[in-house]
């Protein structure tokens, strides 16, 4: 009973440093994924993620800190772990001169599924993949988008507990990449997955979670929607305003409340970005001046901060 | 037993999907070949020869220096070149299963390829009356013989991601260890003896004479085993790198 919490978390690391020569390319990061969650690792090339991804898997041991996976070490009891996850490597490195279905059946044998088994499943992932048309295929022969569905078939073969995708959707078309997140929203319902991406609104899409990671170390961790909330350090609104443009953008700033403004000319109309301290609602003030100075106002619309600024702002410029 | 046996029916059947096989199988019997028949067919230097395989025996432990690697090279250096290493060691397959199984798969072909070679024995038995004992044991030595080259190959394949290097550097190795014995008269005393034990040809030579001795069989046995052993280290090293 007593540890009933660690029974909740599938994914449980401390402590996580890992060195490249001198450089620390993970350095003591700490994160848990709970069965059934869908997490998202986020983060600019070079921050950590495959890294992270490759320790989870089991294909190298952490210079230091502990992971376990359904508790189990993946140093000391590397073969259960290896034996629950489904992974996809970015590069998506397949065996090219085999046939699709010869190397979903090796893949099988390799993942000690009995042969009635991997029969069954090659039928079904070939179907979920959408790879009907290319089970006899030569893996080389097919398209990046195919294949990346191929290494999405071999890595749900065997219907892991864990799947671990690292960049599912990097260099396929993008009709392939809406596909590919739908494939992995319907995944996330039945497994634990973990996945890693450089495109927020990916992220935003598919994830439960998100840890942002940079350099090496979590930077911010939570829902998508709170994450936008608790970065929000500004508010933005988006003002159109008839009149001459300076004495707007100066009347504008006083304000109480307003911490900078910006203009830009958007066909002939005059927008004005007016950034508002935090939680203050201040579109009665604005119209107010607006009109005592007897400007016409077009539009006024609150704009909530994009995950796009506040991952900026984190891999730019400041830990939360 | 199935993840050996899957590793190794995956590469027997790259081996027989790409020119590889056909390359080094036809090149061995080619040189083998001539080999044979300079052995058994009369000439000015050797005008009556004697129906014996001896020739054949002698030229293949050195063929086999440059065509053991070749069948080797690829075999885990392509899987880190390419990136597959990353699906299989994460698969649930233990390092010496996947030594193994390539290995297996290398020792295969080489079985396939000497068994090609069978009609040469056979050509004699029909033309001439050749004493069988020095055929079975030249066959049992090329085999031990092969089967400890190739592991030498196994462990180069292991170490480089470079196909060429690993390549290379196992005819190195395999050609230092066949005639390191040549230079033992050189040193005297317990080197001399070292050096002479180490070889791998001073330990072919009496199988090729119809001699089987334990001594010889332990020895290849134990070279092929030492550097399997080798290889599973690497490969388990490789994770730590």
């Amino acid at each position: 009973m007593e540890n009933r919490k660690t029974d909740d978390l599938m994914i449980q690391a401390s402590q996580l440093t890992h060195y490249y020569g001198p450089r620390p390319a993970v350095e003591e990061v700490n994160f848990g994924v709970k069965r059934g969650e869908v997490l998202g690792f986020l983060g600019p090339n070079g921050a950590g993620k495959t890294t992270t991804m490759r320790i989870i898997t089991g294909f190298m041991p952490p210079t230091q800190g502990k992971v376990t996976l359904a508790d189990y070490d993946v140093v000391e009891q590397s073969l259960e772990v290896r034996r629950r996850i489904g992974y996809l490597p970015e590069t998506v490195p397949l065996h090219m001169e085999m046939p699709v279905t010869s190397y979903l059946k090796y893949m099988g044998t390799l993942r000690r599924m009995p042969s009635r088994q991997i029969k069954r499943r090659i039928g079904e992932v070939i179907e979920v993949c959408r790879l009907q048309d290319y089970h006899k295929t030569i893996i080389g022969k097919l398209s990046k988008g195919f294949r990346q569905r191929v290494g999405i078939a071999q890595a749900i073969l065997h219907e892991p507990e864990v799947l671990v995708l690292d960049e599912p959707t990097i260099g396929i078309d993008p009709i392939q990449v809406v596909e590919t997140r739908r494939l992995i929203q319907d995944l996330g319902k039945e497994q634990t997955v973990v996945l890693s991406s450089h495109i927020l609104p990916e992220v935003n899409m598919i994830c439960e979670r998100v840890l942002i990671i940079h350099e090496g170390k979590i930077v911010a961790e939570d829902t998508p929607e709170n994450l936008a909330q608790r970065l929000q350090g500004a508010d933005q609104l988006q003002v159109e305003v008839r009149g001459p443009v300076r004495e707007v953008q100066a009347a504008l700033r006083q304000i109480n409340g307003v911490t900078e403004v910006t203009h830009r000319s958007q066909q002939g109309r005059n927008v004005f970005t007016v950034q508002v301290q935090r939680g203050q609602d201040l579109r009665d003030e604005i119209s107010r001046v607006v009109v005592n100075q007897d400007w016409s106002l077009f539009s006024m619309q609150l704009v909530s901060m994009s995950l796009e600024d506040i991952f900026l702002r984190l891999t730019t410029h400041e830990e939360l | 037993m199935r993840t050996i046996r899957a590793v190794a029916w995956k590469e027997i059947q790259v081996y027989f999907g790409t020119p590889i096989a056909y390359i080094v199988g036809s090149i061995f019997l080619v040189l083998t070949g001539i080999f044979f028949a300079i052995g058994v067919v009369p000439s000015e230097a050797n005008p009556f020869p004697e129906a014996s395989l001896s020739n054949f025996f002698q030229w293949g432990t050195t063929i086999l220096i440059l065509l053991a690697p070749a069948l080797t090279m690829r075999l885990l250096a392509e899987e880190q070149k390419l990136g597959t290493i990353e699906l299989l060691l994460t698969s649930p397959v233990r390092d010496w299963e996947v030594i193994l199984g390539k290995y297996l798969a290398s020792l295969t072909f080489l079985l396939a390829m000497l068994a090609l070679t069978l009609y040469y024995p056979a050509l004699l038995f029909i033309f001439a009356d050749p004493d069988p004992g020095p055929i079975y044991s030249g066959y049992l030595g090329l085999i031990l013989y092969g089967a400890a080259a190739l592991s030498i190959g196994m462990l180069t394949s292991t170490i480089t991601s470079n196909q060429i290097v690993a390549g290379f550097v196992a005819m190195g190795v395999i050609a230092a260890l066949s005639f390191v014995h040549v230079s033992s008269d050189l040193l005297g005393g317990f080197m001399s003896l070292l050096i002479r034990e180490v070889g791998l040809q001073a330990h072919f030579e009496d199988f090729s004479r119809g001699v089987i001795d334990t001594k010889h069989i332990v020895y290849f046995l134990s070279v092929t085993a030492v550097f399997l052993f080798l290889a599973i280290r690497a490969l388990e090293f490789r994770r730590w790198r």
